[in-house]
């Protein structure tokens, strides 16, 4: 039973554009590097029933080692699910090219700078390349035209990196960097966003403006965002929903207020936090115990 | 004209299947009319058409200049009358003039040619390996490619495959072989995970390297002492003048490899950022590696079958060709072709006039040349390489 492979195709009902108002969906969906038929299959994911709504920022938080990037890969069709069903506003993920849905969802992984010396620029604008057609007598030039630039021009105003453009991206500082391929990611215009630790390695003040930039492309644009990150308290000031996971299920699920509780987190990181309520927005702050000192709450 | 954004590749959707409501039908809110001019900033179509033009024109007159130098000087007039009367085929009775049109067609001009092929092939595989594994070290030589192929060719010419009427044939598919072989114990022995750390890319073509180099030099310590000696002259890196016929092939085969290679130029831009992310904006990887991988041992083996290890062409071009025109491979790659074609021309000039009457290989030239580059690479520039 564990070992058949479910290829079926997404529940007729949910492939309808009615369900469009949610970008995924994910009904039982297993995940293991490898073989899924092996007799000795050890699953990395395993019955995720998970739905992000369209134009919502949704965080994945876990600890190190629960998933939280094997899931990201599967949302960016970069991984095949060993199990379950995985639609895209509708549609069946596996249905779709990989061209097709890198026209709808656009992934920046961790440490994705070019390795050569390419300029801003036209790292932005490789995000341009799902959208171009390669015509067989081309030669594979792919001239950019208005609309890339265009689109790419947008994006670096938007990830405020207008005055790199000509600088090479080995130049760069980590937070230009992160913001050059979080721009590369907008130029693919796509309507989700996949964001596997944005804000690692990022100083403060950068790591508040790619939040809130986020935020201003969910609120103006209807973008639908997926964060996974290590960070909580920025997950629960930036997301609005949590999904927390744990040694592959998800744990917990909801509002910030609902999943990051003190109980939640002894439970999944198996230590004792302080959480109070943030003075600001009220949402809740999680503050760590001083070394083999827990709070006593 | 470029399809609009938002085209689907495939051109039937599947029936039934509900389209997804793609944004980029509509350019969404946030892609304003903003449209900011990149200056300097990409590759146009103008600055290519430039570089390409004046590289080509350069080309052009260092062929001429090559053509030139040898035992014996040619005279530009000389040279032109011979190149003309060759071309609009009007025979002269100058006997001076038919010696000199010996030698210029007979002996350089095919020479020089090959020279020009090899050096473009060359370089231009050094800049697929290097896209391919985000390494600006990689090169044919340095990874074992070539000591591969010419492991391959070496056990042909053992086994005396390689001296019939295939010659031509059989050669450059055992070099192809060879060079393959090497190329996939090096990714294999390399990667790690889904990473290809620069390190232990190089220290996989350092042992493969090795043990080629030991194989061939058994290879060539139980042959026949005269045929030995050919062997370690051919193995050095050096060029002859082949005869037309064979050279027709060799161009033909070269240049469907490099065809190939040339459709592949804006993957491999995107192929820079990494495996996984040129995945996610839909680069078809595992077929780009095994189609890159398979011309570049394509070549790499005709290249050897021909010349023999003429090492560093594939690392030293690309990298100093990037320096000055930037890193996009639709520029890189042409561009690194001609400029590794006209290095390896002038370096076989050099290698055959300067030490008359006696001829050095070419490889050694090139060698001395590349190695001092490589440490300055590796000692000098490693930030670049992190």
């Amino acid at each position: 039973m564990r070992r058949s492979l479910d290829l079926r195709p997404a529940d007729p009902a949910s492939g309808t554009l009615s369900g469009s108002d949610q970008a995924y969906e994910l009904h039982g969906v297993y995940f293991c590097y490898g073989n899924p038929l092996a007799r000795d299959v050890r699953w990395v994911l395993s019955n995720l029933n998970v739905q992000v709504e369209s134009g919502e920022i949704l965080g994945i938080v876990g600890p190190n080692g629960s998933g939280k990037t094997s899931l990201v890969k599967l949302l960016a069709k970069l991984a095949v699910p060993g199990r379950g069903a995985l639609s895209l506003f509708g549609r069946n993920l596996d249905d779709l090219s990989q061209a097709e849905a890198a026209r709808t969802v656009a992934f920046v992984p961790q440490d994705s700078a070019p390795a050569f010396s390419f300029t801003v620029a036209e790292t932005v604008l490789m995000g341009r390349y799902p959208h171009r057609r390669q015509s067989r007598w081309s030669l594979g030039f792919g001239w950019e035209d208005r609309d890339d630039c265009a689109a790419a021009a947008q994006a670096m105003a938007t990830m405020d990196i207008g005055h790199l453009a000509s600088r090479a991206v080995t130049d760069l500082s980590g937070g230009e960097c992160q913001r050059t391929m979080i721009a590369r990611a907008l130029a693919q215009t796509p309507r989700v966003l996949l964001l596997d630790e944005p804000t690692a390695f990022l100083d403060l003040q950068h790591q508040i403006e790619i939040c809130s930039v986020l935020r201003r492309l969910r609120d103006e644009h209807g973008l639908t965002v997926v964060i996974v990150s290590h960070d909580l308290n920025l997950a629960s000031q930036y997301c609005d929903r949590i999904v927390m996971l744990k040694e592959g299920s998800v744990y917990a699920r909801g509002t910030p207020s609902e999943v990051l509780s003190v109980e939640t987190l002894r439970a999944v990181y198996g230590c004792e936090v302080l959480i109070d309520p943030h003075p600001e927005s009220g949402l809740p702050r999680i503050t760590l115990p001083r070394q083999g000192l827990p709070f006593r709450v | 004209m470029m399809p609009s954004a938002g085209h689907s590749t495939s051109p039937v959707p599947a029936v039934g299947s509900p389209s997804l409501p793609s944004t980029t039908m509509q350019t969404p809110a946030y892609m304003t009319e903003d449209d900011r001019p990149f200056e300097g900033a990409v590759l146009t179509p103008m600055r290519w058409g430039v570089i390409m033009g004046s590289l080509s024109v350069v080309a052009l007159l260092l062929a001429v200049v090559c053509l030139q130098f040898g035992t014996q000087y040619i005279g530009l007039g000389n040279l032109l009358g011979v190149l003309s009367s060759a071309l609009f085929d009007h025979p002269s009775d100058d006997t001076m003039l038919n010696t000199t049109s010996v030698i210029l067609l007979q002996v350089r001009l095919p020479r020089v040619f090959l020279g020009f092929l090899i050096g473009v092939c060359l370089a231009s595989v050094g800049v697929a390996l290097q896209a391919l594994l985000r390494n600006p070290l990689a090169d044919p030589y340095v990874l074992g490619v070539s000591s591969g192929a010419a492991l391959g060719v070496a056990l042909a010419v053992l086994f005396g495959i390689g001296t019939t009427v295939l010659a031509f044939s059989l050669l450059p598919v055992c070099g192809f072989l060879g060079g393959l072989a090497a190329l996939l114990v090096v990714y294999r022995m390399a990667a790690t995970y889904d990473r290809l750390p620069i390190h232990s890319v190089l220290l996989a073509g350092v042992i493969l390297n090795a043990i080629f180099s030991a194989l061939i030099m058994f290879i060539t310590s139980i042959m026949e002492p005269n045929r030995s000696f050919g062997m370690m002259a051919w193995l050095m890196g050096s060029l002859t003048a082949p005869a037309y016929p064979a050279l027709a092939v060799l161009s033909a085969y070269l240049l469907l490899g490099l065809v190939l290679l040339f459709k592949q130029v804006r993957v491999l831009n995107v192929l820079a950022l990494g495996e996984e992310p040129a995945r996610s904006l839909g680069v078809d990887t595992e077929r780009t590696k095994r189609l890159i991988f398979l011309v570049s041992a394509l070549l790499t083996g005709a290249v050897v079958s021909v010349s023999g290890m003429i090492g560093f062409i594939g690392m030293i071009i690309p990298h100093a060709v990037r320096l000055v025109i930037g890193a996009d491979h639709r520029l890189l790659l042409p561009a690194s072709a001609l400029v590794g074609g006209i290095f390896l021309m002038v370096a076989d000039t050099i290698a055959r006039t300067f030490f008359v009457p006696s001829e050095v290989p070419v490889g050694i030239i090139t060698a001395l040349a590349g190695g001092p580059f490589f440490v300055y690479l590796l000692v000098w520039r490693k930030d670049r390489l992190a």
